[in-house]
């Protein structure tokens, strides 16, 4: 029954014997002004329970309103998955007892989402994959509960909790995948990859922040194994919250081989939530789940059904972005990047930095290769997304634009670098304040060049009688003296000059 | 001095209008006979002496200072307790609510304070609106004026018996199967359920929220219009309430003309069960109708049979969800559960509802958590909503061949404490007559017929319109109070007995 005391099973290993299927559940917290049932604001960071008002703290009266702003954002992630837009549709009750539900039921969709049957394509090393969706439908989000007092913040073992109603009413869009199949050895990329692929599609439609450290994005991953050669599905567990793309990855690994391991010993798997702990990339079992899970959903009394025109779905149709694949066609034609370099960029989730910094005046590899190196670093070190570096596109061309410039050369761009990080100022004012720009001043360098000459007569000799590649042992004592700010070039013509 | 309690609504604005009487006056007039009858009655749950002066000294100060006032400002008004008040208890007849003062006003009362009528307080109900007699409420049944022995009909038997007992001239009741026409029906008093959606729903602490509406409980047809007029009308904050402007309903109260109006008999409502008394007044009604000139057909209308039970599922249901709030985590009681030193949020969920819920609050939830069970939501709930389908559609037939139906608002008249109690069927068939018109959505009203033979207490004729048609029904019943008044030479309330007064 435990699935602690079966011999591990090697993800390869597992792979042999068995075939996984998934299903992905995304929630996508809306970025809308209001709340999706009352007009309380969605700022995340508030102070505890400052954003609430009769409505989402479900006081006894109080009904809710649809927020139309959030219905018109469901319909562009649905039409951006290649789902039917349904012509009417009604929200429905979960009913459920939870201290962060301040209804103790959720107004969410149940058999009438709002987009249903699409689907989206996805890229793992050069082969594509169809995704087919399921669902996309609206809800409400929940409160949040802080346990205290125990050792994990889990509810077990803490002395009482905490609820903040801030972010209870927040807008949710649920995207529900069908089974994943026959993704086989590349399940977690896959995986990773819709994940990454919905982050950005939703990104595109600026319908959402899909920040997943702030929970605006949250995934909850299905997992079954079945002998290969079965077509009938094993039972799934759901991992829940897995809130970052690596963890995705991991935790599609990591149940693979725990569902094997269960499976070889002779064992059933239990269909249960899993927690997912990201320290140390395991899952634990959470609530055991059945299928007969009671919610006595029932259409929402209080609310009138949402009946989008045809005109109004066709409109926002009209103004959806290009799809993620065509936008990133055209980068990499603009860009001249390759389809290796085109993928680091993906892959590290810079790729609307990256645009935006080139539309900022940077050429395309520089502003690739900043991103990719201090900014990727920087994030890596804070441990932020790339997002969150607190540096602008703009301020990123304006340093390459000082070194095209020669005003800095490339050791000094990673000072100003540095500085702008720090929260120094603009790229300019860190020059400024570190006295950071070259000095290409005569006047200023001949007096290094002639000290440089003084102190290495023997270089100096060899350069005299012709070998102008020793000058680099020069350049470096001018440059040592100069802490790097020296002009280059302008001090190997020096040297040449007082030499040749 | 005229007795101020004994004037209707639209002569205290009127005596307003003409500064013969100052809003201080009549409001203080109505407190006191609040404390000399209220402990006999039993009407209020909470009354707002000072709150209920300071408006009314407002609307003095207004009125003399040349500022235009809305026509009732002055005239004071009770509230049922099912409907928010900032700042004033709101229990909805629970124990589970006992302490709760409302951050916020439901959209009526905020009506109502906008005006400047003067809030006496909150009058009693059965818990949550469940019940037809108010001997569910948590805190004590309302006593009938007409026999202090008797009930005063439910869920808002306290509003009306607060107007049939001269304690206000003007209450708002709220209406999910009966609850404002069938008190009306029993005091003698008249009730109007509007449209579903005519009056916004905002701050009513729901029952069943697809069936519940608010609506005047008043002592004439006019004073009924004239507060329909006032707290009707769209609401943004309730999605469920309809965009346009409220019914003529005065305009056609003052026109009172039947005559080659179209009226159709309910052969469903009024046969087997209804008490004679009950029937004989109808039968003169519709006799005076057809005397006015009005023509009398009988109309039927088969799934209403089916009503009351397909009523007994929805409402259940719907309630099971609403109710689910009351949990103790934000508001309301809390109790502890016995011998839990630590106890978790569930056990203390657990056991406020267990403490704070009446018998009849959890049969219904336990009812409706089991309607909506799946494997028996499609048997139940879909069943009962297929139900309501059928019974609108009998509505739509029937608005086909006349203006206005009639039938008996009640099968029977104010039966005696504790009578029903123990038999909820029983106590569910009160509203048999009431129950078709929230299920359809289309409004009802029911005004005073006369007194049954029997037993000498108040019988009401109910009145049903399409939707919306609002001023079908004021215009009727306008006519049957006009007529019926000269036949008896003065109101029907004027035949009640003197309640006693205490100091």
């Amino acid at each position: 029954m435990t699935t602690t005391s079966a011999d591990p099973v090697t993800f390869e290993d597992a792979l042999e014997r068995y075939d996984p299927v998934m299903g992905m559940e995304v929630h996508v917290e809306l970025n809308t002004a209001s709340k999706m049932f009352c007009g309380c604001s969605t700022v995340f960071g508030a102070d505890p329970n400052t954003q609430v008002c009769p409505v989402c703290l479900g006081l006894p009266g109080a009904l809710p309103v649809v927020n139309a702003r959030a219905i018109e954002s469901a319909i562009k992630i649905g039409l951006a998955l290649n789902c039917s837009i349904a012509p009417w549709c009604r929200f429905a009750r979960k009913n459920y007892f939870y201290p962060d539900m301040p209804k103790n039921f959720q107004t969410s969709q149940y058999d009438e989402p709002i987009a249903y049957s699409g689907w989206t394509e996805i890229e793992v090393d050069g082969v594509s994959y169809r995704i087919e969706i399921e669902r996309a439908h609206m809800e409400e989000d929940t409160g949040k509960s802080l346990h205290v007092g125990g050792a994990t913040g889990r509810i077990h073992g803490a002395s009482h909790s905490l609820v903040d109603y801030n972010r209870a009413g927040i807008p949710l869009i649920e995207i529900v995948t069908k089974p994943i199949e026959g993704t086989g050895a590349k399940s977690p990329e896959v995986a990773r990859a819709y994940v990454a692929h919905l982050r950005e599609l939703v990104l595109g439609l600026g319908v959402s922040d899909v920040r997943m450290e702030q929970g605006s994005m949250r995934c909850d991953v299905n997992l079954s194994l079945r002998p290969i050669g079965v077509t009938t599905l094993g039972t799934r567990s759901e991992t829940k919250n897995v809130n970052s793309l690596r963890s995705v990855e991991r935790a599609v690994r990591h149940e693979i081989g725990r569902h094997a391991a269960v499976l070889d010993g002779g064992n059933r798997i239990v269909q249960e939530t899993r927690h997912w702990h990201e320290d140390t990339g395991v899952t634990t079992a959470g609530r055991e789940k059945s299928d007969a899970e009671d919610y006595r959903y029932f259409p929402e009394p209080d609310l009138v059904p949402v009946a989008p025109s045809r005109e109004w779905v066709e409109a926002l149709r009209a103004q959806l972005p290009e799809p993620p694949s065509l936008h990133r066609a055209r980068l990499q034609a603009d860009w001249a990047f390759s389809d290796l370099e085109m993928r680091d960029v993906a892959g590290a989730g810079a790729m609307n930095l990256v645009a935006e910094t080139v539309a900022a005046g940077a050429a395309p590899q520089a502003a690739k290769k900043w991103w990719l190196s201090e900014l990727a670093r920087y994030a890596n070190e804070h441990d932020i997304a790339i997002d969150d570096v607190p540096m602008s596109p703009e301020q990123v061309a304006q340093v390459q634009g000082l070194l095209d410039a020669g005003r800095i050369n490339d050791k000094l761009a990673r000072q100003v670098f540095d500085g702008v990080l720090a929260g120094e100022g603009t790229p300019e004012e860190v020059v400024a304040r570190r006295g950071l720009e070259v000095v290409s001043d005569d006047s200023a360098l001949g007096d290094a060049v002639d000290r440089a000459i003084e102190a290495n007569p023997d270089v100096a000799a060899k350069i005299a009688a012709g070998k102008h590649a020793a000058a680099g042992a020069l350049i470096g004592a001018v440059m040592k003296e100069m802490r790097g700010r020296a002009d280059a070039g302008r001090v190997r013509e020096l040297i040449l000059a007082r030499l040749g | 001095m005229t007795d101020l309690t004994r004037l209707t609504a639209a002569a205290l604005a009127d005596a307003f209008a003409a500064r013969e009487v100052s809003a201080v006056e009549a409001t203080q007039a109505h407190l006191d006979r609040i404390a000399a009858v209220d402990s006999d009655v039993h009407a209020f749950l909470h009354v707002d002496v000072d709150g209920a002066l300071a408006t009314a000294r407002a609307v003095d100060d207004a009125r003399a200072g040349g500022t235009a006032v809305h026509p009732l400002a002055g005239v004071p008004i009770a509230v049922k307790d099912l409907l928010a008040t900032n700042g004033l208890p709101t229990t909805c007849g629970s124990k589970i609510l006992q302490g709760w003062i409302p951050p916020y006003d439901a959209t009526v009362v905020a009506r109502l304070k906008v005006a400047g009528l003067p809030i006496l307080g909150k009058t009693n109900m059965d818990e949550f609106a469940m019940g037809s007699s108010t001997e569910h409420s948590a805190y004590g049944p309302t006593r009938n004026p007409w026999d202090l022995g008797r009930i005063p009909g439910g869920s808002g038997g306290g509003s009306a018996a607060a107007v049939a007992a001269y304690e206000t001239p003007l209450a708002v009741g709220t209406d999910t199967g009966g609850s404002i026409r069938q008190p009306g029906a029993v005091t003698g008093t008249v009730g109007v359920k509007p449209t579903y959606g005519g009056v916004s729903r905002y701050g009513l602490v729901a029952l069943a929220s697809s069936l519940d509406q608010a609506g005047p409980v008043t002592r004439t047809v006019l004073d009924a219009a004239l507060l329909h007029q006032l707290i009707g009308g769209h609401d943004p904050l309730d999605s469920t309430s309809i965009d346009s402007p409220v019914p003529a309903v005065v305009e056609a109260t003052r026109r009172a003309d039947v005559s080659g109006m179209r009226i159709g008999v309910i052969a469903e409502l009024g046969g087997e069960g209804y008490q004679p008394g009950v029937r004989a007044r109808f039968d003169d009604v519709v006799a005076l109708l057809s005397k006015a000139g009005a023509d009398v057909v009988e109309v039927s209308c088969p799934s209403f049979d089916y009503a009351l039970a397909a009523y007994y599922l929805i409402l259940p249901s719907e309630a099971s969800s609403n109710l689910a709030k009351f949990d103790a985590m934000r508001y309301g009681l809390r109790v502890a559960p016995d011998g839990v030193e630590v106890p978790s949020a569930e056990e203390v969920m657990s056991a406020s509802r267990a403490a704070g819920f009446g018998d009849e609050v959890k049969r219904r939830i336990i009812l409706g958590t089991y309607a909506l069970s799946s494997g028996y939501y499609d048997a139940y709930y879909g069943s009962a909503q297929k139900v309501r389908t059928l019974i609108a559609r009998d509505f739509d037939a029937a608005f086909e061949e006349v203006d206005v139906l009639v039938s008996p608002t009640a099968p029977t008249t104010a039966f005696r404490f504790g009578d029903k109690l123990d038999d909820p069927l029983a106590m569910y068939l009160n509203d048999i007559a009431t129950i078709p018109a929230n299920l359809a959505g289309v409004p009802g009203l029911s005004v005073p017929s006369g007194l049954a033979d029997e037993d000498g207490l108040p019988v009401g004729v109910q009145l049903l319109a399409p939707a919306l048609a609002e001023d079908r029904l004021y215009n009727v019943a306008a006519a049957i109070e006009a007529m019926l008044a000269e036949q008896w030479g003065g109101p029907l309330l004027a035949q009640a007995p003197e309640l006693e007064v205490r100091t």
